[in-house]
């Protein structure tokens, strides 16, 4: 097991993400965050808070994606989680979506289309705290944290205080 | 979890799950789009013997919401009028690769034949069984009732809740006070003697013959239907009798505590067992309980068939 980010890295990775997300947009007048749960709702709270020191407050939703993930007939039914719409909508906007570990990509898949059900934005954009690689699809983050070359062997565990009581971003070697 | 065939079947933490699920559900589709992907390409198929409005249209919407193919088969013009057992029906059905069978039937106990005869592979959903149990109608009543008294209750202890009318042919009922029950809520079941079935102390449940002794104390009340076509003899001397002891009218009505609801499984008698203003004034949820079915008979089906396929061997991952 060995150290990736520790808590200070994170908030450091995170106001970054913020600047660059307001430098890429010009600000905050049609922007709209949307964490994906469990962590990436956290991390979308973070940002939207940053945000809101730099310049002024942007809306923050909530996405589920359990019902459009491409591996149901793989595994047993996942709980759903709760999606919530933020302050205004998603129509028009530019969303950028918000999770912990980009990794295959089918997360992200899931995602977009979770998003076209609920509205059509002006655009989509994407924010990570990790890239660990192995992409299945073709999709890229427009906001890394931070990029961690893994192997398959390995799994990249990502602790938030809000859900797990401490800032942490580690590597796990799984046993096969 | 690989059918729903009675209450029983279930624990309080799965019972939970599709509750939860079921709100969540709410959620998804009530935007513009209200279709998922998630159970595209399975195919679902309603079986039904017995004559139903709500709860064929319910699963019908409940999978199709899911993108989950739909076959209706009716016994009335299919080759059970000629005679057609159960189990070729159920055969026919397998082969034309049903992943999920929706059954209803006049028969107490065919969905658990159905289930553990190894006729068919497919997973088995009880829509209603003889005087049974129609669990997926239990669910969508603590559903209803959540979303009136704490939508994330996970304990209903502090409710009170009568069970009226009859219970002897109510597979409602059956279902509802296991549920309940289950879920901490104090039932208490009202019915002439007549409509008490038999053996009925061993349900956990108290019962009284007497529907206005404690009346205001009710959070919920629950009227069921009088089954006038499984009563081949007389329960009660005449409809306006039957009312005047179990029918919840105006004054009853006007007696129950604030905030109190009223509900029914439907098809109504309205003027027996309910009168046309209980059944249509503000604290009738009767409309609320077909909406909240479609949510509920998706989480129900979200749950058996959102896993890997059943007839596959040697899974994956």
């Amino acid at each position: 097991m060995s150290l990736v980010l520790d808590s200070g890295e994170i908030t450091r990775a995170l106001k970054r993400i913020s600047h660059e997300i307001l430098e890429r947009n010009h600000g905050v007048s049609s922007l709209v965050l949307m964490g994906i749960p469990t962590r990436g709702r956290f991390i979308a709270q973070r940002l939207s808070e940053m945000i809101a020191e730099i310049e002024s407050p942007v809306p923050c939703g909530t996405l589920d994606i359990t019902m459009h993930r491409d591996d149901h007939r793989l595994r047993a039914p996942r709980a759903l989680m709760e999606t919530v719409m933020p302050m205004g909508g998603i129509e028009g906007k530019d969303v950028v979506l918000v999770d912990d570990v980009l990794f295959s990509g089918r997360t992200i898949r899931a995602a977009l289309d979770a998003l076209g059900e609920l509205g059509r934005p002006r655009s989509v954009q994407l924010a990570v705290l990790v890239d660990r690689g192995h992409r299945e699809l073709p999709i890229r983050a427009d906001f890394v944290g931070k990029n961690i070359p893994t192997s398959l062997k390995e799994s990249v565990k990502v602790y938030l205080t809000e859900h797990d009581g401490r800032d942490l971003v580690e590597i796990e070697t799984v046993e096969e | 979890m690989k059918h729903l065939l009675s209450i029983h079947d279930l624990s309080v933490e799965q019972a939970l799950d599709i509750l939860d699920t079921a709100a969540q559900l709410e959620g998804l589709t009530s935007g513009a789009v209200k279709k998922l992907p998630t159970l595209r390409g399975r195919t679902v198929v309603n079986l039904f013997f017995e004559d139903s409005t709500r709860t064929r249209l319910s699963f019908e919407s409940a999978a199709k919401r899911l993108s989950a193919d739909v076959t209706n088969f009716t016994a009335k013009g299919s080759s059970v009028s000629k005679g057609e057992s159960l189990k070729d029906t159920a055969q026919t059905l397998q082969a034309m690769g049903a992943d999920a069978i929706v059954i209803r039937h006049p028969a107490s106990g065919a969905a658990n034949r159905l289930a553990e005869s190894g006729w068919v592979s497919s997973a088995i959903i009880n829509a209603g069984d003889g005087t049974h149990e129609h669990p997926t109608q239990a669910l969508l009543d603590a559903f209803t009732i959540r979303k009136h008294f704490g939508p994330t209750m996970r304990d209903f202890s502090s409710l009170k809740v009568a069970i009226v009318g009859d219970i002897l042919h109510s597979r409602v009922a059956r279902s509802n006070i296991a549920l309940l029950q289950m879920l901490g809520a104090k039932v208490t079941v009202i019915a002439p003697p007549t409509l008490i079935p038999l053996g009925i102390e061993e349900w956990g449940a108290p019962f009284s013959y007497d529907f206005d002794s404690e009346l205001e104390e009710f959070d919920v009340v629950m009227m069921l239907r009088v089954q006038l076509e499984r009563m081949n003899e007389s329960f009660f001397p005449n409809g306006r009798e039957y009312s005047r002891g179990y029918g919840l009218d105006e004054s009853r009505l006007a007696r129950l505590k604030p905030g109190a609801i009223v509900m029914h499984p439907g098809p109504m008698n309205r003027g027996l067992e309910i009168s046309a203003a209980s059944a249509d004034s503000i604290r009738s949820v009767v409309v609320e309980q077909v909406a909240n079915g479609v949510l509920v008979r998706m989480a129900v089906l979200y749950q058996l068939l959102g896993g890997p396929d059943l007839n596959s061997t040697g899974g994956t991952q």
